[in-house]
């Protein structure tokens, strides 16, 4: 007993030196020694493969032909590849261009504005002598709580009355308002993270509060932009049911509801199983792109923003 | 919007006013209740799954080897994918004959014939729904406590590592009461989504059947767009609003708690 915490311990001395450069490992060092080791490795691959298979059989479905994609049973892997099933995405309805033209101008459009109100406003709630500004900072965040799901009928309405509805300006307007309290909340820290001095030290020569955000802050805050832009980008881009309410002419469809509506295309009312899962891959593809590109700003974003 | 559930509306008609009528007739609304009890059942089922296994996988891979850093960001994936392409993805896989869950279980003689997953039993479908959203939001949990973990001092760890302490009592005595206050973070949120679904009914079972499977905020939906009872439509959201707010508030009390 003795001996074995001793030679346990030592162990620990021996492997500690070597972990010291990451310092965050020792936590969950000892998690992986010993037998367990080849256990635990094996329940990661496994758990790696039942993540990745559903994804992987919905781009082999997509690329199946088209009697193979409707078959009972159905098979796992297509036996010849083929482009069918893209094919009649791409002219269905009012052409896949437009859908996914809609999505990404509802996308590009939420960003704009998004940073638009939130580099300003973070500007302003870290920096400037606002009286109050740490109630309106809370307040601000208090929209986190109300979930927008609960507010969309009177949202509706109002976007009615005012011509918004079945417009992408005003599906962008919505997810605008379900993306500000997150990215003022990076925004703000992100401008308080920058030392004083710098500021003041470009005031002294002169510079104007605007000038100060462009030359000073901006080059600072890439990282926070970036997050931002980001998931206001896969929000944008993945969100259903606003898009479902604003949406009802064909034309102003953005991806998510071209899914909806392709299920039930064919003549008999039948779903195109080989189409719908074309369009399954063409709006996962970009966010889980984006995503192993931008890894590092996706789950810092994430972090910062639910630990407040 | 409080203006707005106070009246009888429908977009045809301009609005006349009918005081507290649609919150009463809410009260006495039979699928008003069958919805909030059915999303609830949900809540109750779904929160304990992601939040046990959400830990598991971090305890798994909170390691910073190679194979855990993959493990993570592959598991990370669903989180990324839209709610809606995931349930469409979803329901391809459990459709009972174009479906490749029945085509495995048949395969694997696990079942004798294909399962009708969805919009038939309520219960069948419930569990269907909730497998295709751990598979897609296990990862959150997951980065949030790993990030949890990470952040307990080596010291306090080491310290128990030389007295000796076990894996699992590490955990228990250690790492569990050190990420209290992530955990109970990240059972608000989860809580919260759950009691809002409506993405993964809508398109996996469209409520079906007889709107058994319809969630609380399906049901707003149904109301305020497809029968056009806008201001009937916007009681049930107050309802549920004030529901969330609820569990919010009570969460933030058991969190303050738990910091002193």
């Amino acid at each position: 007993m003795t001996e074995q915490t001793v030679s346990r311990v030592s162990q620990d001395y021996a492997i500690a030196p070597g972990l010291r450069k990451g310092k965050r490992r020792s936590v969950s060092a000892r998690f992986w020694s010993g037998r367990t080791k080849y256990l635990l490795a094996a329940i990661c691959v496994a758990l790696c493969v039942v993540m990745l298979a559903p994804i992987v059989f919905s781009v082999l479905a997509s690329v199946k032909p088209t009697a193979e994609a409707s078959a009972v049973p159905p098979t796992y892997l297509p036996t010849e590849l083929s482009l069918d099933s893209y094919q009649r995405l791409w002219n269905y309805g009012s052409g896949l261009p437009r859908y996914v033209g809609n999505s990404v101008l509802a996308a590009f459009l939420t960003i704009v504005f998004t940073l638009a109100l939130t580099v300003p406003a973070g500007y302003g709630l870290a920096r400037f002598p606002i009286p109050g500004k740490e109630i309106i900072f809370v307040l601000l965040l208090l929209a986190l709580i109300i979930p927008y799901q609960a507010l969309l009928t009177p949202i509706f309405l109002m976007f009615s009355n005012i011509g918004l509805t079945n417009s992408v300006i005003g599906l962008a307007i919505i997810h605008t308002t379900i993306q500000i309290p997150f990215s003022l909340y990076i925004m703000r820290n992100a401008f308080e993270a920058v030392p004083k001095e710098l500021e003041e030290a470009a005031l002294v020569d002169g510079a104007n509060s605007w000038q100060v955000l462009r030359r000073v802050f901006l080059p600072t805050m890439v990282p926070a932009i970036i997050t931002v832009t980001l998931f206001a980008f896969v929000m944008s881009w993945n969100e259903f049911l606003g898009a479902l309410v604003m949406l009802n002419t064909d034309q102003s469809f953005t991806l998510p509801l071209i899914l909806a509506a392709a299920r039930q295309v064919t003549s008999l009312g039948s779903t195109d199983w080989g189409m719908l899962q074309a369009g399954v891959t063409v709006a996962i593809v970009p966010s889980v792109v984006v995503y192993l590109l931008l890894q590092r700003y996706y789950v810092s974003g994430l972090l910062s923003g639910a630990i407040k | 919007m409080t203006w707005v559930s106070l009246n009888s509306w429908s977009l045809i008609t301009p609005p006349s006013f009918v005081g507290l009528r649609n919150y009463i007739n809410a009260f006495g609304d039979s699928q008003f209740w069958v919805s909030l009890t059915f999303t609830l059942k949900y809540t109750i089922l779904i929160t304990p799954i992601l939040m046990i296994g959400g830990y598991l996988v971090a305890l798994l891979t909170a390691t910073n080897t190679s194979l855990a850093r993959f493990t993570r960001t592959v598991v990370f994936v669903p989180v990324v994918i839209g709610l809606g392409a995931s349930s469409f993805l979803w329901y391809w896989l459990f459709s009972s004959s174009y479906g490749l869950v029945n085509r495995l279980l048949l395969d694997l003689g696990i079942i004798d014939g294909p399962i009708l997953w969805l919009g038939v039993d309520a219960d069948i479908s419930n569990w269907a729904v909730i497998i295709s959203v751990v598979w897609k939001v296990l990862g959150f949990g997951m980065i949030l406590f790993v990030a949890a973990i990470h952040a307990i001092p080596d010291e306090v760890n080491e310290a128990a590592m030389v007295d000796g302490a076990a894996f699992w009592q590490r955990v228990r005595k250690i790492i569990l009461p050190l990420t209290r206050r992530t955990i109970l973070l990240v059972t608000l949120i989860s809580v919260i989504g759950s009691l809002l679904a409506f993405d993964q009914f809508y398109i996996m079972t469209a409520g079906q059947p007889r709107n058994l499977t319809a969630t609380s905020v399906f049901y707003v939906y149904l109301n305020s767009f497809p029968y056009l009872k806008l201001g009937y439509g916007a009681a049930l959201s107050l309802i549920l609003a004030v529901i969330v707010l609820a569990f919010t508030l009570f969460q933030m009390v058991l969190t303050r708690r738990s910091e002193t």
